[in-house]
């Protein structure tokens, strides 16, 4: 019997006669015989193994990229909106904004951190357990040495991180909480054009306190809902850490 | 978000059999959803040469195979420090728990793909040979490979539990 009728066998490609034709052969070649079940078994483990993946959620990055236009877009505009309404329309604020074309990061940083930290069940991607993975893979996509800054000092665990899209390429976004579940967000974006510094800046986007700066390639905005003194707190740290 | 970015649906519905596919080639679920994403965006900008009323399926999984393919050959020249579990193990390693993943990861990925397009996604032959650019011998004779190399894998551990089993008995 040639051997890729027996593979063929085993994964139900032949025609009813074919397979009459290689049972009858198999009758006679116990050895055969052993070998297309434990094949035909192993078929069956390796469906059942890998089944469950099926029904796995879709993570959030391979929707997006699916439906760009069903659904960020939206979750974008009302984060705006409200956050629109917190600013009171101000037009100083819009007019600020226009004279000084970094004040577009912590906009930016304030909506992605209206939109996720409020997530209660899929707040991150990735959790703060894998880290070593988090922190590899955002670095992998950003295409620079990302880190997590470190702020269990001032009380504030990493909830962990998610990728996203920017204005002028990929978003590493960090999550952190304290105990009340407070959340902090680190928004750090890649930049194109010539690499510079800025100094430590802040804005009040609504609600949404932003501390935001200019390291070289990177920009850099912490977002949360506490006041400027406590986050200047936390951001001073993030800077230590990523500036030592 | 640039127009070439948003997906066709036709290749959406195709996400979670993408999804089962990498995880197995790749290994961790982290990889394996980059994978996906590379393999995504590259379907998504090369759409245009899908031939119409062939099967999206079997091209996606072209797309697939080629990514991993770069990837593995960039990852091998770069990142040496990090283990590459789609590297080819130096030796075969007794598996220690009757593991269909682990005695899989003992298998070079030419053979891993093979086996997968056959026996999970059911595809035939001639349409594994197509996704893999390759004669339907090859396929036929990496098919053979991996499965008495999963053989052999799956029954020594099967001995050696028994043994051991015995040995419990006394």
């Amino acid at each position: 019997m040639n051997e890729e009728q027996l593979h063929a066998y085993a994964d139900g490609q032949l025609s009813l006669e074919g397979q009459a034709r290689v049972e009858a052969a198999l009758l006679a070649s116990p050895g055969d015989a052993a070998r297309v079940r434990a094949w035909m078994r192993q078929n069956e483990l390796l469906r059942a193994h890998f089944a469950p993946v099926l029904n796995e959620p879709i993570p959030d990055r391979l929707r997006l990229l699916r439906a760009p236009r069903a659904w960020l877009p939206y979750a974008m505009a009302a984060a705006w909106v409200v956050l629109g309404v917190a600013i009171g329309a101000s037009a100083s604020g819009l007019l600020r904004d226009r004279a000084d074309a970094a004040a577009s990061l912590p906009r930016r940083a304030a909506v992605a951190h209206a939109v996720y930290s409020p997530e209660v069940r899929h707040p991150v991607e990735v959790g703060a357990a894998d880290q070593d993975h988090l922190v590899r893979w955002l670095s992998k996509r950003m295409g620079s040495d990302i880190k997590a800054p470190l702020l269990q000092p001032l009380g504030y665990e990493l909830v962990g991180g998610r990728l996203l899209p920017g204005e002028q390429g990929p978003v590493a976004h960090f999550m952190y909480q304290d105990a009340r579940g407070q959340r902090l967000t680190l928004y750090v974006s890649s930049r194109k054009g010539d690499p510079r510094d800025t100094a430590f800046r802040f804005s009040q986007e609504g609600r949404v306190a932003v501390f935001y700066w200019i390291d070289g390639s990177l920009g850099y905005a912490l977002s949360s809902e506490l006041d400027k003194a406590a986050l200047l707190k936390v951001a001073t740290s993030v800077y230590q850490q990523l500036n030592p | 978000m640039q127009a070439s970015r948003v997906m066709d649906p036709d290749i959406a519905q195709h996400i979670p059999r993408l999804r089962r596919y990498a995880r197995v080639l790749a290994g961790d679920r982290y990889r394996a959803d980059d994978l996906v994403q590379d393999t995504l965006e590259r379907a998504c900008r090369k759409f245009h040469l899908w031939r119409q009323g062939s099967d999206l399926r079997a091209w996606l999984f072209a797309v697939m195979h080629n990514v991993f393919v770069n990837q593995v050959r960039t990852r091998r020249l770069e990142l040496e420090e990090l283990e590459d579990v789609a590297a080819v193990p130096a030796q075969m390693e007794r598996i220690d728990l009757l593991d269909i993943e682990k005695a899989l990861a003992q298998l070079p990925f030419e053979q891993r793909e093979v086996i997968l397009l056959v026996g999970i996604e059911q595809m035939g032959y001639g349409e594994v040979a197509k996704a893999l650019d390759v004669p339907i011998g090859t396929v036929m004779s990496r098919l053979s490979r991996a499965r008495e190399r999963l053989r052999t894998l799956l029954s020594d551990e099967a001995e050696a539990s028994h043994v051991s089993g015995l040995k419990v008995v006394k």
